[in-house]
């Protein structure tokens, strides 16, 4: 087994080399010597940082690779929300088409759900190779036990060697079932993926808290499970030829059961949620009181746009928490965001950098919004946002 | 009903922030803390025992200093305490922190009714550990529970709150569930527990305690997730820079608006 070596003859600060563990395992032990604890997951930064007081050690043992003629195929579990596929299945979907091609495999779907049979065409349309439906009306609603019975099944006859998720609370609780049934990799949240031609799938995360990213692989084991956040990738172009095929298949009926039972349904008021805003204004701290946060509603309202904001406007119940974005809100990516009076902190950004044309105004030329933003506009908010709404005003106005 | 209750400890502070150019990790030296993800679960065990009595367990996976977790709980009124730690249990990605969590559950002697886990931990941060873990123990599981009503002849009724909906569920005990960190406001630790907990037993599970001994199943080894490099988050490279006062900010803003359609529906 593979392990790092400290070589103590060569340490001359210790609490320095402590910091070079983004995992907290580089310790200073009772005896006043350093050591490895429990915490280290072998990313080996260490080993590259500090001129050969770590040393890499043992070896790393060879595991038996996977097959690739036996798994092969990119999967997609498509999800149905509120009648309508959910437009992450569709993100993934393209995703998938990306990453089958590079990888000569195909774009597997898996479509459960009530009626699920009519989404199937356009899943074909935008690329599904073949599309998998299990209907059954114990799918009306989500459960983990009949869809994790599902998708095992899907699994062991395709042979699934990617499987995409939606980062949706059914995927939450779907993808992390399956991984430990089959006993392998699973990745959360990423932000990028891609894939060797031999099929190992490149996922890139945010890891503590948005403020590090880490490149994780699952070599050893199939399928290779990730969930990717609504918003993340762009929705496809629908294919020329669109030739995949439908296949209904379904379970013995005792596999639809659960333990758990829905005694009651409470539909949420429903809103327009910022994730699908095309124009977002987001209001930060530099907002000073509550009635304030009218006049960027006003700016909202008049480029057809949403209001939204950080954490703190949040927290303090100026925003419902539905309107806030970053890592641990919403993930947005619309046409426009113009952030006003926000520091940009890596949490608030991890949520919106994906927009098209971010603009920023905040008042300290430091602030590290501006390292985010298309246009960086220093000043106050106080001052810029009503001269710009009376521009607006008289332009509608003509 | 006998509780377990799932609690990590997490680094004090995540605004760690990697030297672009050095690529050396740069972090204040705040200490570890109790995932605060897991406050309101600890309260939600402490809220279920005044409603159907029994008792609560928390568990922790993690290096000899996480105890101090344990100690936390204790503190809150949570009874017992599990430390499941091990050299060999290090480097443990999701799939392997949940089969050691799922071996301790079963390897302690004890039968839980319920089993509670936060949302997600701050550092890990993937909200999966708790379906794992409910998925190698053989159990249900439901996530997302920001209500529990009451356990009543062996069954939980909870509400699970999705995006479109909130379900109301019962669900067949035993099984686990993973609550939103609204579901209930966390009380603070007492001075007087402190002193009454302070020399309370904590069982320490090492791989030797465990039905499956196989260090294989464990740690690195029992991780089918690789970390390959970590990086610093990039950073857009076009700017463009207006300083108001200088420059007619808002004028330019609002050209800049128009140019690029943004204004198009305005009549
Ligand atoms: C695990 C974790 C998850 C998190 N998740 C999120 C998340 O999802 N979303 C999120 O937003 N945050 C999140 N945070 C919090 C985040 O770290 C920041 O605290 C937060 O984003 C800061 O919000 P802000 O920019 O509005 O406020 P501040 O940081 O206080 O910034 C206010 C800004 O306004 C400027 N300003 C003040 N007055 C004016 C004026 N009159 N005109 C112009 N500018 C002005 C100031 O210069 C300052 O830059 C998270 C933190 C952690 C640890
Ligand atoms: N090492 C651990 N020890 C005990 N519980 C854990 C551990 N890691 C995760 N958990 C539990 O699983 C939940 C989700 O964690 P995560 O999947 O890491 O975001 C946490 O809120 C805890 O309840």
């Amino acid at each position: 087994m593979a392990f790092i070596k400290i070589n103590h003859d060569k340490v001359s600060d210790a609490a320095k080399l402590v910091k070079l563990c983004p995992f907290n395992a580089i310790e200073i032990n009772d005896a006043g010597q350093l050591s490895i604890n429990s915490g280290c997951r072998m990313c080996k930064l260490c080993v590259k940082k500090s001129n050969g007081i770590f040393e890499l050690a043992g070896e790393e043992k060879s595991r038996p690779r996977p097959d690739r003629n036996i798994y092969r195929d990119v999967a997609v579990l498509a999800e149905i929300d509120g009648g309508s596929l959910h437009p992450v299945s569709l993100e993934l979907l393209g995703k998938a088409r990306e990453l089958a091609q590079k990888s000569n495999a195909k774009v597997l779907v898996l479509l459960p759900g009530k009626n699920a049979g009519v989404f199937a065409d356009t899943l074909i349309e935008y690329g599904a190779d073949a599309v998998f439906v299990y209907e059954n009306d114990k799918l009306e609603y989500f459960l983990a036990e009949p869809f994790a019975a599902v998708m095992e099944d899907f699994i062991r006859e395709n042979h699934v060697s990617v499987f995409l998720v939606g980062g949706t609370p059914a995927g939450r609780a779907l993808a992390p079932r399956l991984a430990a049934r089959f006993r392998t990799g699973l990745t959360a949240d990423c932000t990028f993926l891609d894939v060797s031609e031999d099929g190992d799938l490149e996922q890139i995360r945010p890891a503590y808290g948005g403020n590090i990213m880490a490149h994780i692989n699952t070599l050893y084991t199939r399928p290779q499970f990730a969930t990717v956040r609504y918003k993340i990738f762009p929705i496809p172009e629908k294919v020329k030829n669109p030739s995949g095929k439908v296949f209904h298949r379904s379970l013995p009926e005792e596999k639809y059961a659960s333990a758990a039972e829905i005694i009651g349904v409470f539909p949420k008021k429903r809103e327009n949620s910022i994730e699908d805003a095309e124009i977002i204004v987001a209001a930060g701290r530099g907002i000073k009181k509550k009635e304030d946060l009218a006049m960027l509603e006003e700016l909202a309202g008049l480029l057809g746009g949403t209001l939204a904001s950080s954490r703190p406007l949040v927290e303090c119940s100026w925003m419902d928490p539905r309107r806030q974005i970053g890592l641990s809100g919403r993930t947005v990516k619309p046409k426009l965001l113009i952030a006003c009076g926000i520091s940009g902190a890596i949490q608030f950004v991890a949520g919106m950098n994906g927009a098209e044309k971010i603009i920023a105004i905040n008042s300290d030329p430091e602030a590290p919004i501006f390292k985010a933003a298309h246009v960086a506009i220093c000043g106050d908010i106080y001052k810029v946002v009503p001269e710009l709404i009376a521009k607006i005003r008289g332009e509608a106005g003509k | 009903m006998k509780i377990a209750l799932c609690i990590k400890q997490v680094p004090g502070s995540t605004s760690v922030e990697i030297d672009e150019k050095t690529g050396v990790l740069k972090r204040d030296g705040v200490a570890a803390k109790i995932n605060p993800f897991d406050l309101p679960a600890i309260e939600c065990a402490l809220w279920l025992k005044e409603k159907t009595g029994g008792d609560i367990t928390a568990v922790t996976m993690g290096p000899p200093q996480s105890e101090a977790v344990i100690r936390e709980a204790f503190m809150m009124g949570v009874d017992h305490g599990i430390m499941l730690s091990d050299r060999r249990f290090g480097g443990a990605d999701v799939l392997a922190t949940s089969y050691t969590l799922a071996q301790g559950l079963r390897s302690c002697g004890e039968k839980f009714d319920l089993i509670i886990c936060g949302k997600q931990t701050t550092d890990g941060d993937t909200a999966q550990v708790g379906a794992e873990l409910a998925e190698f123990l053989g159990i249900p599981h439901l996530n997302n529970i920001c209500a529990v009503e009451k356990a009543e002849d062996g069954f939980l009724y909870a509400v699970s709150e999705q995006p479109l909906e909130k379900l109301r569920l019962k669900i067949k005990l035993p099984c686990l569930i993973s609550v939103e960190k609204n579901i209930f406001e966390p009380r603070l630790p007492s001075y007087k527990l402190k002193k009454l907990t302070a020399g309370r037993k904590i069982k320490l599970l090492t791989l030797d305690d465990l039905e499956d001994k196989d260090p294989e199943h464990y740690g690195l080894n029992g991780s089918p997730t690789q970390v390959k490099r970590i990086f610093p988050p990039e950073h857009n490279t076009e700017h463009v820079f207006w300083q108001d006062g200088d420059v007619d900010a808002a004028g330019n803003f609002f050209n800049l608006l128009k140019e690029n359609k943004y204004l198009q529906f305005l009549r």
